[in-house]
């Protein structure tokens, strides 16, 4: 199999990452010898086999419905790239 | 279209389409805390200060379940008849949006938790079963402000992770009426539940509303469309209308139908393609890797079942039984648990003599009509079921008249007095001594001979005006039945 | 006491307790050796002002019961630390300043232990050579032209360098104990649900695990029975029993059954690595413990699963960089673009390359052919492991296929890169608790290591085996200071 540049292109618009004709290129032939790598697990039939959805033996475990946060928007702002008391701040959205 | 066998149908030439709808509604969980953060869940809070580190998705935050939660979808799954999934799996569902933190939205995808069910509607026609596809649990986004800069967005997580309930319908809903009575037969077991204010102001019910068209008759399903987050029973309503009549149209110009994605516009009343964004929408589900499987015992479900109150279709055989009501007004009085917990309230306060249909009258009569005139709901109604029932029960007992109880009704919804004080302090108490009246009857008799030789004489519609003038001279307080023998009698 | 940071951390403990040592003479010991390595580029940020003061601090109303009682420390650049810039390696967290602390650190500033500073890694621990850090790649105490291995090489190097006593790192999919085995240091991945992963700069959460990372078997031990504990504010934590693993730890291995997996012997695989197995096998039976020949037919399969399975919870896990709520922004016209040239920007090729693999796996279409392909691949490996479970007590193999290779040298072919970590990543898909320690040279004196895996919650039996062998092989590593100006 191979991937092309209008793959990656299209994994590249999913994974919201710019990337120039230049670098998609270099991506697609990473890419490409990795899943090559990747195809081995072809060799393996698992028809029967149940995926494994979690690595630990044991159940979610459930918290009480308890109101343990405070007011923290000092800090969750505090970092935000655009300064604003109040709001995060982005680039207008266009629908 | 066509109202014939109240069928919604579209006709267009000689041609007549079947509109197919379902539904996805988005119900707020009534809970303290979100999903799978700590912060609060109260509505109308500053921007930004009800969310938590989790919430905000900082670097090696991770989400852990409210029990709470959890439970409001199993109660809701039992309310809906609906097989409860005993493992559920927690998906991520990946897309970037500003108000969207973590990159990807906690939602359940293959293993919901809770299965098939269905509801029953009440439509004039008769009784409609609606299959519910699936319940599954799922956080909310937060907020984006397009209007308050020019250059910007600004981006309020407050509602970011609070739990959402999504309730899928089959495609069994077939005109707006119905989606009308879908929605408020949702809105109502939820809220007998309390596992969802149904608030639509507020947001806390929304809809996703999956539209078809096909030829009358036909088996197959049309492409469908879906219109995103509509927020009002009406907005669902016209959506639905403009969307099937756009297809329609298409399908008579011989164009086709794209399965799309769309936008209702509430200014101009039409729906619009949102097919810009379709590109990005690969969702890419997984398991999350943060969660485990969510597993709940027999025992979990059992005792949630323990706790179902009575649901509306019970409540409704039960008044139709227990009270000899129609079929139409028992449906009035369950249809919001308010109305039906104030019902029962004045059932229980007027005790053993009680005039029940006296009671439903005057609910959806007088005590209605106030509540519309003043925007008031039921459950904040300026007179109390105690004081309203021993009103009904003044009624029933002949203390004052229906007309009287219209007056002292009035004089109660002002700070809820009670109506028998009212009857004392002003006097209201119905003449009902058979001496006194006999006494006035005899002067207004006295005092109109001509007009009584009139009536021996045959003119019967004279009888109404000496009641009249009987209730008149009693100050409107005078026994109508008394009067009507007395009357009778004398004359 | 020009040699206090050739001590081990039993030997710095008992010093303080014993008074022999004040934190204050520790620390600074410490933090004068780490400014005369600069060189190695071991740390990010460096918290040595305040380090002081705690120290002092500590002098002042020490508490010598605590487990880690004034020692200085300092920690893999994946830990959150509250009002200590936290970069994860990468560009999009430059400026980033937590103000949480993670628990696994929260754990071991409770013993009493004092940060040092945050170390270099792999850009979000995504690499195996430490290559792939924004903040440049860091150079191997034992020579100056290798890789110290990754994605924990400044926590690697920062110890056998001895510019901290010991560290905790992180591993994905042999991101401790990789490095460990290059730089002649030992290094435990702890079962999966061990230690809390709350407060870790996430890469793939199913896999991740912290550890601790020390100069021999038992300060690893201390180490690790510090940072392991339940949390319930990580739902994957697991509540379970855990030792005092320092106090339990033993020598007497006599009975155990060891197996030796034939598939781990893979082609190409150079001589020196195969004898140092064998040197290894004979220690276990010196140690009075049996070696048992076992299979994990599955083996081979572990690195391409591992490399659907890693950059698919990557890529979603790490949608939460996009210049919104914190760290680097570029400029962008609208929303969309914002997003586009941020990500592009601030994350290097190697994860960029991960996320567009991990994107690629769950795009519709792709997802049962490796995903969920991957998923029960991922099934038959923890199958494997279960099995010869039945048999045998624990596991031991090399820890990598070759030593310490050159900076530069595979930075070009990605697939070249990821082999390195072929008998370390079915350790994590399967969950298990495995350990590295340095077993003997190559010919060129550069360290190997040998990995013991245990099974899941039996960190103790692994501690146990290692602390046997250890003393056996009697490893010495090559420091010659020759970054030390």
């Amino acid at each position: 199999m191979s991937i092309d540049l209008k793959t990656i292109k299209h994994i590249s618009k999913l994974a919201r990452i710019s990337v120039d004709e230049q670098r998609a290129e270099k991506l697609a032939g990473d890419l490409n010898s990795i899943f090559d790598f990747i195809e081995k697990l072809n060799e393996l039939k698992t028809d029967n086999v149940e995926p494994l959805t979690s690595i630990s033996e044991t159940t979610l475990k459930l918290r009480s419905d308890e109101v343990k946060s405070k007011n923290i928007r000092k800090q969750i702002i505090k970092n935000s790239p655009q300064d604003n008391e109040d709001y995060f701040v982005v680039p207008k959205v266009i629908e | 279209m066509s109202k014939k066998n109240s069928e919604y149908l579209i006709n267009r030439r000689d041609n007549q389409y079947e509109v197919v709808i379902g539904l996805e509604v988005h119900a707020q969980v009534l809970s303290e805390s979100k999903l799978f953060s700590t912060s609060s869940t109260k509505f109308g809070a500053e921007p930004n200060t009800q969310v938590s580190l989790v919430d905000a998705a900082f670097p090696g935050m991770l989400p852990v379940i409210n029990e709470y939660c959890v439970k409001q979808a199993i109660k809701t799954g039992i309310g809906l008849n609906a097989k409860i999934n005993k493992r559920s799996v927690f998906d991520r569902k990946n897309y970037f949006y500003a108000d969207l933190p973590q990159g990807y939205q906690i939602s359940q995808f293959k293993d919901p938790i809770v299965g098939e069910g269905k509801v029953i509607l009440d439509m004039p026609k008769g009784q409609k079963e609606v299959g519910i596809e699936r319940l599954h649990l799922e956080q909310d986004a937060g907020k984006s402000i397009h209007d308050l800069d020019p250059q910007n967005t600004f981006v309020d997580l407050n509602r970011s992770g609070v739990a959402l309930m999504e309730i899928v319908s089959k495609p069994d809903l077939r005109s707006p009426d119905e989606v009308n009575a879908y929605i408020k037969k949702l809105r109502s077991i939820m809220r007998y539940l309390g596992t969802c204010d149904g608030n639509m102001q507020e947001g806390s019910l929304r809809a996703d509303v999956n539209v078809s068209v096909r030829p009358k008759g036909s088996k197959e399903f049309g492409t469908r469309c879906e219109i995103k987050n509509v927020n009002s029973i009406k907005f669902m309503q016209m959506a639905i209308e403009y969307e099937a009549n756009r297809q329609v149209d298409l399908i008579e110009e011989g164009k086709t139908i794209d399965q799309e994605t769309r936008l209702f516009d509430t200014k101009k009343n039409e729906t619009r393609s949102m097919r810009s964004k379709e590109d990005a929408h690969d969702y890419r589900y997984f398991p999350d890797p943060d969660l485990l499987p969510l597993e709940v015992s027999d025992k979990f479900i059992e005792e949630l079942k323990n706790d179902i109150p009575e649901l509306p279709d019970d409540k409704k055989k039960r008044f139709i039984e227990e009270f000899k009501l129609s079929s139409y007004e028992a449906n009035i009085l369950v249809s919001d648990i308010d109305t039906a917990k104030y019902f029962e309230e004045v059932v229980t306060k007027m005790g053993k003599n009680k005039d029940i249909k006296l009671a439903v009258n005057w609910i959806t009569g007088e005590l209605f009509a106030v509540l519309n005139s003043k925007g008031l709901e039921i459950s904040q109604s300026p007179v109390s079921a105690k004081n309203f029932a021993i009103l009904i029960n003044l009624i029933k007992n002949g203390t004052i008249s229906g007309k009287i109880a219209k007056t002292v009704f009035e004089l109660m919804i002002d700070g809820d007095k009670d109506p028998q004080k009212i009857v004392e302090e002003k006097g209201l108490k119905q003449q009902s001594d058979p001496k006194a009246l006999e006494a006035l009857i005899d002067k207004i008799i006295n005092d109109n001979r001509e007009k009584a030789i009139e009536y021996k004489q045959g003119k019967e519609k004279l009888f109404g005006f000496f009641v009249g003038q009987a209730m008149k001279a009693s100050g409107g307080k005078a026994n109508p039945q008394l009067i009507n023998e007395i009357l009778k009698k004398k004359l | 006491m020009s040699d206090i940071t050739k001590q081990s951390l039993t030997e710095l403990v008992e010093n303080i307790k014993n008074k022999k040592l004040s934190s204050t003479d520790v620390t600074k010991a410490f933090i004068d050796r780490s400014e005369k390595s600069e060189e190695l580029n071991t740390y990010i940020t460096n918290d040595f002002t305040s380090a002081i003061d705690k120290a002092k601090k500590f002098d002042q109303k020490p508490n010598l019961d605590l487990k880690l009682p004034g020692i200085p420390m300092a920690v893999k650049d994946l830990f959150c630390t509250k009002n200590i810039k936290t970069t994860a390696g990468s560009k999009i967290l430059n400026n980033f300043i937590p103000t949480y602390e993670s628990t696994v650190t929260e754990n071991i500033w409770n013993e009493g232990a004092i940060l040092l500073g945050k170390l270099n890694c792999d850009e979000f621990a995504m690499g195996s050579s430490n290559e792939t850090s924004f903040f440049g790649n860091v150079q191997n105490p034992i020579n100056k032209n290798l890789v110290p291995g990754g994605s924990s090489g400044g926590s690697a190097s920062a110890v056998a360098g001895q510019l901290t006593p010991i560290t905790i790192g992180t591993d994905t999919g042999g991101s401790i104990r990789q490095p460990a085995s290059f730089t002649g240091i030992v290094g435990l991945k702890p079962t999966y649900g061990s230690c809390s992963r709350y407060g870790i700069v996430a890469f793939a959460s199913s896999l991740d695990q912290a550890g601790p990372m020390a100069q021999n078997v038992k300060d690893c031990a201390l180490l690790h029975e510090v940072i392991s504990s339940y949390d319930p504010k990580d739902s994957t934590s697991i509540d379970f029993k855990r030792n005092h693993f320092s106090k339990e730890l033993t020598n007497n291995i006599k009975g155990k059954k060891i197996g030796i997996p034939k598939e781990y012997r893979v082609d190409g695989m150079p001589k020196e690595i195969e004898d140092l197995w064998q040197k290894g096998i004979h220690y276990i039976k010196d140690c009075g413990a049996e070696t048992i020949d076992i299979s994990l037919p599955n083996t081979s399969y572990a690195l391409p699963t591992y490399y659907i399975v890693a950059p698919a919870e990557a890529s979603s896990n790490l949608a939460r960089y996009d210049g919104v709520k914190y760290g680097f922004r570029a400029k962008g016209e609208n929303l969309i673009d914002m997003y586009e040239k941020t990500r592009s920007e601030g994350f290097g090729a190697e994860v960029q390359r991960r996320i567009m693999i991990g994107t690629y796996v769950l795009s519709s279409g792709y997802y049962d052919a490796y995903y969920l392909k991957a998923q029960k691949v991922r099934k038959l490996i923890k199958n494997d492991f279960d099995n010869v479970y039945k048999k045998v007590d624990a596991i031991l193999t090399p820890s990598t296929p070759s030593s310490a290779f050159k900076i530069g040298e595979k930075t070009n072919d990605p697939v070249s890169m990821y082999l390195n970590d072929i008998f370390t990543v079915p350790v994590n898909l399967a969950g298990l608790p495995a350990i590295s320690i340095p077993a003997g040279h190559d010919s060129n004196g550069y360290p190997l290591g040998l990995q013991i895996i245990g099974k899941a919650f039996d960190e103790q039996n692994i501690l146990n085996i290692a602390y046997a062998m250890e003393e056996k092989i009697n490893f010495k590593n090559k420091i010659t200071d020759w970054w030390i100006k």
